[in-house]
């Protein structure tokens, strides 16, 4: 009994000796990336009552429990070194296509109909891929009815994608009617290059 | 129709629970690397590409685990290793852009890539772990939870 206690005396002094472990404060982090296109956006970030916006490349924060946000700036040496991983594992990014109609029909221009191929290459070579149809109208008639035309156009374009051998369980449609025009117009303007369709893979 | 009885209520809500339930996931599994779990309502299940994903899903990662998934609206959420990722709320309206993304990082890690609801509705998204909140103006970052369990 007694020499037990003396050993648990002595491991406790022995322990008590034993240096520190080093300072490694548990904090989380926030690292802003460039995006793909070389530009950059911008992250809000907020912990106990404070604010900070980070807004360029690899600017990063850190932040205590308690809600202390402290900046710091990373690399892109040192954000591969610590996440790489993390960012090879990434799902591959979508890609789109965008497709116009023949004037006044559903039917995709001759042009149009040659990505199909494309389309098939890019499925081949991703893991689970799926397929967004989104139809788009210029700003000729009500809001409603163009929702209903642009749902129509991507609809149809379905269609077409199904001929050409793709699975339609991986396909999905929807219409954005006239609230996204790639020219922007006055209402009320015809304009062919709004009436399209984006098909992008994902 | 003017007094709809609390029964018939109920089952007009049990419908158009059912209805959204069943038309659209959140998004996909694309990628699965080592040891990954879905849990849902109680349930767990192993991460395979392909397995949809759905609001209040949990993913989490093994210490060789990693899992890259894409929402419908295009934002692209990986997961590291050691990592719980909890997607509390998610809705997507195609046709105006519209509906939130709430997604929580209890530990690990999470690399994000923006998508069409954060150009749209970048008020109704939000990313957080236990002490940070994010708000994204459309953007790629990385974030990571140290102090979460």
């Amino acid at each position: 009994m007694t020499s037990a206690l003396i050993v648990a005396a002595l491991l406790a002094i022995v322990l008590n000796h034993q240096p520190d472990p080093p300072p490694a404060p548990p904090a989380d982090r926030v690292v802003l990336l460039p995006d793909a296109k070389g530009g950059t956006g911008a992250v809000v970030v907020r912990a106990g009552g404070g604010e900070r916006v980070l807004a360029e490349a690899y600017a990063a924060a850190e932040v205590s429990p308690d809600g202390r946000i402290t900046e710091r700036r990373e690399t892109a040496e040192s954000v591969r070194a610590r996440y790489g991983a993390l960012l090879d594992a990434q799902p591959p990014r979508p890609v789109a296509w965008t497709v116009y109609f023949e004037t006044a029909t559903q039917r995709l221009t001759a042009e149009s109909r040659t990505v199909f191929g494309r389309i098939k290459e890019e499925i081949a070579r991703r893991p689970a891929p799926e397929i967004s149809v989104v139809g788009h109208t210029d700003r000729v008639g009500r809001v409603e009815d163009n929702d209903a035309l642009s749902k129509r156009r991507a609809d149809a374009v379905k269609s077409q994608l199904v001929e050409a051998g793709l699975d339609p369980a991986r396909i999905d449609t929807a219409g954005r009617g006239e609230r996204e025009p790639l020219v922007s117009t006055a209402d009320e303007v015809a304009e062919p290059r709004n009436r399209r369709a984006e098909i992008s893979v994902r | 129709m003017k007094t709809l009885g609390s029964a018939g209520m109920a089952l007009v809500a049990v419908l158009v629970a059912g209805e959204a339930a069943a038309a659209d996931a959140a998004g996909t599994v694309k990628t699965v690397r080592g040891a990954v779990t879905v849990e849902r309502g109680g349930q767990k299940a192993a991460a395979v590409p392909g397995m949809p994903v759905e609001a209040a899903d949990r993913l989490v990662t093994g210490p060789d685990g990693s899992i890259g998934i894409t929402l419908r609206d295009q934002t692209l959420l990986t997961a590291g290793p050691n990592s719980t990722l909890a997607l509390e709320r998610y809705s997507f309206n195609p046709t105006t852009h519209g509906g939130e993304l709430d997604a929580h990082l209890k530990r690990g890690s999470l690399a994000v890539i923006s998508g069409k609801l954060a150009k749209a509705s970048p008020e109704s998204v939000r990313f957080r772990t236990d002490s940070v909140t994010l708000g994204v103006r459309g953007t790629e970052f990385i974030l990571e939870a140290s102090s979460g369990q």
